[in-house]
């Protein structure tokens, strides 16, 4: 929250991304994320928004891409020159889009190999307890491979392995992807008692910007590859090209019928 | 006990020793392919430089057995690290067959490396344990099986304990099954690499100077590399169960077949009957018996 802290625990200063040394996917994107807080990133499919996290967490560089302008700081200290194994130890960790569970290890190898990076057995025991505390759906599937477990079960996995790396900032993409409305509240649920629990700050990646919004305290809004909108959650979701074009409500807040849908839509204002 | 049934026990009890000494073999291949994605088809190669390297000691240099031993051991170990990290790591990401074609030429030049720099010709390679067998009825048990059958048990064993339990061998396996996602939770994919080649150094190394004993040294050692393909194919090719039960039916098949059918034909039959057996699992079962199966989502 620019101007709110003096030094936001995370900020991210107009990088540039680069992919394939040619394609241009991020301009000028600039972020930050309080101690402790929830900061919503949305947009559409293919805003930048997974782009934007996979810079901060250094994963940009196995899928060819490359932070070439503006620099990424978590504490103050430049961290986009960093592997992603460097990253995770400074205490941010990534869950990755489309709940990428590793399918052939147990529920529990998965969760015991997200505190890969901490070498004390008994903290780890203890943060497999927490995890199981905030999934307790999880108790019960700790021996089944996570390939097979239900696809909320694997979200609830992926953020639980996370969790075990004892991060002080999550990067969640897309929690809500493909799981029923009730799965998705129960996640959010989950996500803002950690946060308000366990003080994990997330960013969050998100297109239902309905279920964002009420989490964070924060909102930012990406299109090709900029951020074209950004303020409190409050005042984002006030607005009324947001309202028409993310939350797919009326001018007066109705839930928007397609049966009367006119032939125009409305002009975005950002897009001058 | 019958003359028939006494004959059927030695092929049964020679079949299932052997066998283990293949699976200690196989898994080698079996640790590779878990955890780079790589089909290894040096394996041979690597067990018939590990007898090079033991029996060139020995033999050659003149040190005494324990010290070829851990020459060879540690040769292998430090091979499998340098050769994943000067070859194998330029080839992540390429297509399966260009790490087939660079193992295939690999074997080649190793085959010729060893006799070129350590001896030509064919070595013995002695170990302090008796020649004569054990007589038990109508089994003949020579003690070198009994002794590899038992290393090969002990590192099967403490491979799968390692896998199963320690936190490195769960990264490892989150390596094999994710590599991005693994790199997402801070796990250094790249060093795991290099510690599954230097393991299949271990292995090979063990199992060149076991097989070396049995059959002496010399380039034809890198022959028993091929009686890998059946077993990991019936075992399934990242698992360590796989592999043991692999060896056992391959151990078993081919000294049935050379018992029963080699009298009529003249000969030959081991040396192909493993193979007409992979083929019929790769048509009923290609992921082996214990291999990983492709999870899908429908």
């Amino acid at each position: 929250m620019p101007g709110d802290t003096p030094r936001p625990l995370l900020a991210v200063s107009n990088i540039e991304v680069i992919y394939d040394h040619v394609i241009l996917v991020l301009r000028g994107v600039s972020l930050a994320v309080a101690e402790g807080g929830i900061v919503a990133l949305l947009g559409a499919n293919g805003a930048g928004k997974s782009t934007t996290l996979n810079a901060i967490s250094g994963l940009l560089r196995t899928e060819r891409g490359e932070v070439t302008k503006g620099s990424i700081e978590l504490h103050g200290q430049a961290i986009h020159r960093h592997d992603p194994s460097a990253v995770v130890k400074h205490g941010v960790v990534q869950v990755m889009e489309g709940r990428h569970v590793f399918e052939h290890l147990t529920v529990e190898e998965n969760l015991l190999a997200g505190a890969y990076t901490r070498r004390n057995g008994q903290a780890t025991r203890r943060d497999l307890d927490l995890v199981y505390h905030y999934f307790p759906r999880l108790t019960e599937r700790r021996g089944f491979k996570a390939g097979y477990v239900s696809g909320g079960e694997q979200q609830m996995v992926a953020i639980g392995r996370a969790l075990m790396a004892q991060p002080t900032l999550m990067l969640l993409d897309e929690p809500s992807m493909g799981l029923a409305p009730k799965l998705v509240a129960e996640i959010y649920e989950i996500v803002a008692r950690l946060n308000r629990e366990e003080q994990v700050a997330v960013l969050l990646a998100e297109q239902n910007a309905t279920m964002a919004l009420q989490v964070a305290q924060h909102g930012y809004v990406m299109e090709n590859g900029r951020i074209v909108l950004d303020g409190d959650a409050k005042t984002i979701s006030q607005n009324e090209d947001i309202k028409e074009f993310y939350l797919g409500l009326t001018g007066v807040g109705q839930r928007k019928s397609y049966r009367d849908v006119k032939h125009y839509r409305r002009r975005k204002r950002w897009l001058s | 006990m019958s003359d028939d049934l006494g004959f059927f026990c030695l092929l049964m009890s020679n079949g299932l020793l052997i066998g283990l000494m293949y699976s200690l073999i196989a898994l080698g291949f079996v640790l590779v392919y878990k955890a780079t994605d790589a089909i290894n088809f040096a394996q041979g190669e690597f067990v018939m430089i590990a007898g090079f390297v033991a029996a060139g000691g020995l033999m050659v240099w003149g040190v005494n057995l324990w010290l070829s031993i851990a020459l060879a051991i540690a040769s292998l170990v430090v091979f499998g690290f340098v050769l994943e990290r000067v070859m194998l790591r330029k080839l992540i990401g390429r297509p399966v067959i260009a790490v087939v074609m660079a193992t295939i030429g690999l074997a080649s030049i190793l085959r010729g490396v060893g006799p070129f720099t350590i001896f030509s010709g064919s070595k013995p390679l002695p170990l302090p344990i008796r020649d004569e067998p054990f007589v038990l009825g109508p089994l003949f048990i020579p003690p070198i099986q009994v002794l590899g059958a038992v290393v090969s048990l002990a590192f099967l064993a403490g491979f799968g304990w390692f896998f199963l339990k320690s936190r490195k061998g769960i990264a490892m396996r989150a390596v094999a099954d994710n590599q991005q996602v693994a790199m997402a939770m801070g796990i250094d994919v790249e060093r795991y690499f290099g510690v599954a080649w230097a393991m299949t150094g271990i292995v090979s190394a063990l199992g060149g100077i076991l097989w070396g004993n049995l059959l002496g040294v010399d380039v034809n050692l890198a022959l028993v590399g091929f009686k890998v393909f059946p077993v990991v194919i019936l075992g399934g090719l990242d698992s360590i169960p796989g592999a043991i039960l692999g060896g056992l039916i391959v151990g078993v098949v081919e000294n049935i077949a050379a018992g029963y059918i080699d009298p009529y034909v003249g000969g030959g039959t081991k040396d192909f009957a493993p193979y007409v057996l992979m083929i019929l699992a790769l048509m009923v079962r290609p992921y082996g018996m214990f291999g990983k199966r492709i999870i899908e989502r429908v």
